[in-house]
């Protein structure tokens, strides 16, 4: 059977987000009605940070570890943040709900839509006021028998407070964060594999035409719902609303 | 990672424009070759960059992560870039991942270049 490969893997064109099931646990806050941004939609400098682990391609094969990957994709994320996959699995045109810990403690609740998937990779989207704004594309290939794993995030910081973040500490948790996924999916296979990461400025100049972002953050507003918690429950005791 | 079985053809249609002819797939390794044509395209006084996407084969999410690089190395030049020859689904694609917010699209060579002037 012939597959038209131009008619598989990517996500439908959608203008805005929409969470149809949210999985138990997870807040959907910051997602709906949001539009997805690539790097040309961002704020600051833009990095291409590529992870890579290897294995011995007799433990596990390409397309198997893609496989497992994505069934079992929130499993490998470090502890303190959690990933709800679609009800459907990381597939093209999905969304899934993300709770994230920043430095200071902070709380972030937002999303990512699945841009494209197939046997050898898959890629998520961030939305609107996402920490930033981009991709990363989670990919598996057969080298020198070795099955090579690689996470590889084409960014920007969203906005100037998510960019001061990102150089304040924001880069160097980011880098544990995905260093932490690579090692865990390698342990998964029985291999305890060191994690090379390389780091390109694609490009230094940050978009300033872009700072207005900051009204979408995903951040900002997390941390006013968390602070307007007592508020509401006062509202709610008193039956209002 | 595999060579990638694509070819880019650069052409000068006018003296501060350059055509790069895309044939075949593009994904993440395409990115020498696709480099390696830009710079090629990229001489001193070329103000435009006009990509032909009708011969494109399959492009996947590498692909798309290649052309944004290309964009920022243009856009440092000062150069603007076009594309034309872009079926529905890639226009979609481009729509989708919001690259036509900065690569200016056309129905055909032409209106890409007179788009330029």
């Amino acid at each position: 059977m012939t597959v038209d490969r131009k008619a598989t893997g990517w996500a439908e064109s959608v203008s805005h987000l929409e969470v149809h099931d949210v999985p138990e646990g997870a807040v959907n806050r910051n997602v709906n009605g949001r539009r997805v941004t690539s790097p040309i939609q961002g704020f600051g400098k833009m990095w291409q940070k590529t992870y890579q682990v290897r294995l011995p391609a007799e433990r596990v094969s390409a397309p198997d570890l893609i496989a497992t990957w994505k069934q079992r994709f929130p499993e490998f994320w470090p502890e303190g943040s959690s990933f709800y996959s679609p009800l459907t699995g990381i597939e093209p045109g999905e969304v899934a709900l993300l709770s994230m810990t920043l430095p200071g403690r902070m709380k972030l609740s937002t999303g990512v839509m699945v841009l494209y998937a197939d046997e050898e990779s898959f890629t998520l989207m961030t939305p609107q006021g996402h920490m930033f704004a981009g991709w990363i594309t989670f990919s598996a290939a057969e080298r020198d028998g070795e099955t090579v794993a690689q996470a590889q995030v084409l960014m920007r910081a969203s906005d100037p407070i998510y960019e001061v973040g990102l150089t304040l500490g924001g880069h160097r948790q980011e880098d544990a964060f995905w260093q932490h996924t690579l090692t865990r999916l390698a342990a998964h296979f029985g291999h305890e594999g060191e994690v090379d990461t390389q780091v390109v400025c694609v490009d230094r100049k940050r978009q300033w035409s872009k700072w207005r972002n900051v009204w979408q953050s995903a951040a900002i507003r997390s941390a006013l719902y968390t602070l307007a918690a007592p508020a509401r429950l006062l509202r709610r005791d008193r039956g209002v609303g | 990672m595999p060579e990638a079985a694509t070819r880019f053809e650069v052409r000068e249609p006018s003296e501060h424009t350059r055509v790069i002819e895309i044939q075949g797939d593009i994904t993440a390794a395409s990115e020498d070759v696709l480099m390696e044509a830009y710079g090629r395209a990229s001489e001193a006084g070329v103000r435009a960059i006009v990509l032909s996407f009708g011969e494109l084969g399959y492009m996947n999410s590498g692909g798309i992560g290649l052309l944004v690089t290309l964009l920022v190395r243009a856009q440092r030049q000062r150069q603007r870039v076009l594309a034309y020859g872009l079926s529905d689904h890639y226009r979609q694609i481009f729509e989708l991942t919001r690259l036509d917010e900065a690569v200016s699209i056309h129905d055909s060579e032409a209106g890409a270049l007179e788009a330029t002037t």
